[in-house]
């Protein structure tokens, strides 16, 4: 009896197991197909007259990019500082202090800037989208763009996709620059370095690579972002409880994604 | 409803045959079929859990049914391409339960939606057609508030106006009168009736009001438990000698039965497999 019983819950577990690994690959299905549907509907959706609602982009735009600014450049220039702080006291091990400059220029553009500025918009409208889209779900309001002959990709993930891959990038670049301002000024004060001189330096030592490395890993970490977000919303059942639910689900596997990603394009891209 | 075609004589504007619908295993639709004339009100009725909600999202072309055949306006709506199946959505409207009236959207840019997606019309025409609109459904003067601001009632008829503003040849009905107050409700069903009138399309209603709906019917459809119980009209309803249909009409519930051995493994919460062994 205890054999079969062990047994049943081994079987038990594997099937759950088994469910786990279908539905997220099923999951994985669903983004690949949305993102080959997004792109259908940017470039192709205007020779079937169904054009991306320009108005909506743009003020897709002003809220995710243009809300962002003050809290992308105050968190570009605490995590600028805090690269000076760090790398001058580590440097000051060896004495060599002034070496901090390459430290902050290489590690903000090429992973700060964009890991910061990810995490950010994957909390501030990644969670959003997921949250739209779930009461939308739930009101039967896709449900009612469907039968109206409108197709809710084109009609509203879209908008928020191009709005998110323009826009991440874009504050990914003010992160960089902020961030770069804020150290120089921290460096200038510790090491009476002046404010010129900090800045031939950071321009020596940067390369268009390194700025680049930044910028499409944000492009990459914007298209995470939106798949995650919609396929959450869409995903939503049992009501309020239930949008809660797929709105924090969106913004941890956000992350989730955006940190592995990361660390995998790091690997992929400097080897 | 002596105004109504013969609906023998007259074109179907939707045909379902055979449908079956599941969910997983379970099988929500059972062989369903029913024809629907053009100008008629078709009542698809039924208890909760009969499927009529599954049999109204598969007529709405938002399910993927397991088997058997929708023809809409002619059209086999499992053959069409995505592009014409957005053309065929153009030519019907659906009012939801809940109204689905976009929340971010005045009520006159809701109405407006359809228009602004599928036609070249400018702002001011698609303005009138939408005041035009609300005047059927007696919302005139409420285009620029939020549906938030709304009453059960007014959405439920703001759904309706744009549900109708592209002149659709069918409109499906998700439970019109649910949660509204009698006279509310019966002001609905006294809507539905002129939309017909006016606008000669054929509306399908799904609805678990007996009273609303034999005021309406044309013809009636009941389902039970995924099956097609009786089609016909209200007289005919009424006529009908069958003891489900009759519990149907005077509200009962009907007696369970079942045997006691089953009833006791359900307590113990015994599965049986596929040979109805446990």
């Amino acid at each position: 009896m205890a054999s079969t019983q062990s047994g049943n819950a081994a079987a038990h577990f594997a099937e759950r197991v088994g469910r786990a690994w279908l539905a997220g690959l099923a999951g994985l299905g669903y983004c690949g197909s949305l993102v080959v549907e997004s792109l259908y509907w940017l470039f192709l959706g205007p020779r079937v007259k169904q054009t991306v609602r320009v108005g909506a982009v743009f003020a897709q735009m002003m809220e995710i990019g243009i809300g962002a600014i003050p809290i992308v450049a105050l968190l570009g220039a605490a995590i600028g500082a805090m690269l000076a702080i760090q790398g001058i006291y580590s440097l000051s091990i060896f004495g060599a202090e002034s070496r901090v400059v390459f430290g902050i220029a290489l590690s903000m553009t090429r992973e700060f800037a964009p890991l910061i500025t990810g995490i950010l918009v994957a909390g501030r409208s990644g969670s959003a989208l997921a949250a739209r889209l779930g009461i939308m779900t739930i009101n039967q309001e896709i449900d009612a763009l469907t039968v109206m002959g409108i197709n809710p990709v084109r009609y509203l993930v879209v908008p928020a996709f191009i709005a998110l891959v323009v826009m991440v990038p874009a504050l990914t670049f003010l992160s960089n620059v902020v961030g770069l301002w804020a150290g120089g000024l921290y460096v200038g004060i510790e090491l009476d370095m002046s404010m010129a001189a900090y800045v031939d330096q950071t321009i020596e030592t940067l390369s268009v690579d390194d700025l680049m490395h930044g910028i499409w890993k944000s492009l990459i970490f914007a298209v995470l972002i939106t798949v995650i977000g919609v396929a959450n919303g869409a995903s939503v059942t049992g009501g309020a409880e239930g949008v809660g639910r797929v709105t924090t689900r969106a913004v941890v596997q956000s992350i989730m994604a955006i940190v592995v990603t990361d660390m995998i394009f790091a690997f992929v891209a400097t080897r | 409803m002596d105004t109504s075609p013969e609906p023998a004589e007259s074109v179907k504007v939707l045909e379902v045959e055979n449908l079956v619908a599941q969910y997983g295993e379970r099988i929500i639709l059972d062989g369903v079929s029913l024809d629907v004339h053009e100008g008629e009100i078709m009542i698809i009725m039924g208890g909760s859990g009969s499927g009529k909600s599954t049999l109204l999202r598969h007529l709405m072309g938002l399910e993927r049914r397991a088997s058997g055949t929708i023809r809409m306006l002619g059209q086999d709506t499992a053959a069409l391409t995505g592009q014409e199946k957005l053309e065929l959505h153009k030519r019907i409207g659906v009012a939801f339960q809940g109204g689905a009236l976009f929340s971010s959207m005045t009520v006159g840019e809701n109405i407006m939606l359809p228009l602004q997606e599928h036609t070249d019309l400018d702002l001011r025409t698609m303005e009138i057609m939408a005041r035009m609109k609300l005047e059927v459904v007696d919302l005139a003067g409420f285009e620029d508030l939020m549906p938030s601001e709304l009453s059960g009632g007014m959405i439920k008829r703001a759904a309706f106006a744009r549900a109708i503003v592209m002149d659709p040849k069918i409109l499906f009905c998700d439970e019109p009168s649910a949660g509204l107050d009698p006279v509310v409700a019966s002001a609905l069903d006294d809507l539905i009736l002129r939309m017909r009138d006016a606008l000669g399309m054929s509306i399908v209603v799904v609805t678990h009001e007996l009273d609303s709906a034999f005021k309406i019917a044309d013809r009636m459809t009941v389902l039970d438990a995924g099956r097609i119980l009786f089609i016909g009209t209200p007289d005919e309803l009424r006529a009908e000698q069958s003891e489900r249909i009759q519990n149907l009409l005077h509200r009962r519930t009907e007696e369970e039965t079942g045997d006691p051995e089953e009833y006791l493994r359900r307590l113990l919460g015994e599965r049986l497999d596929k040979e109805g062994h446990p």
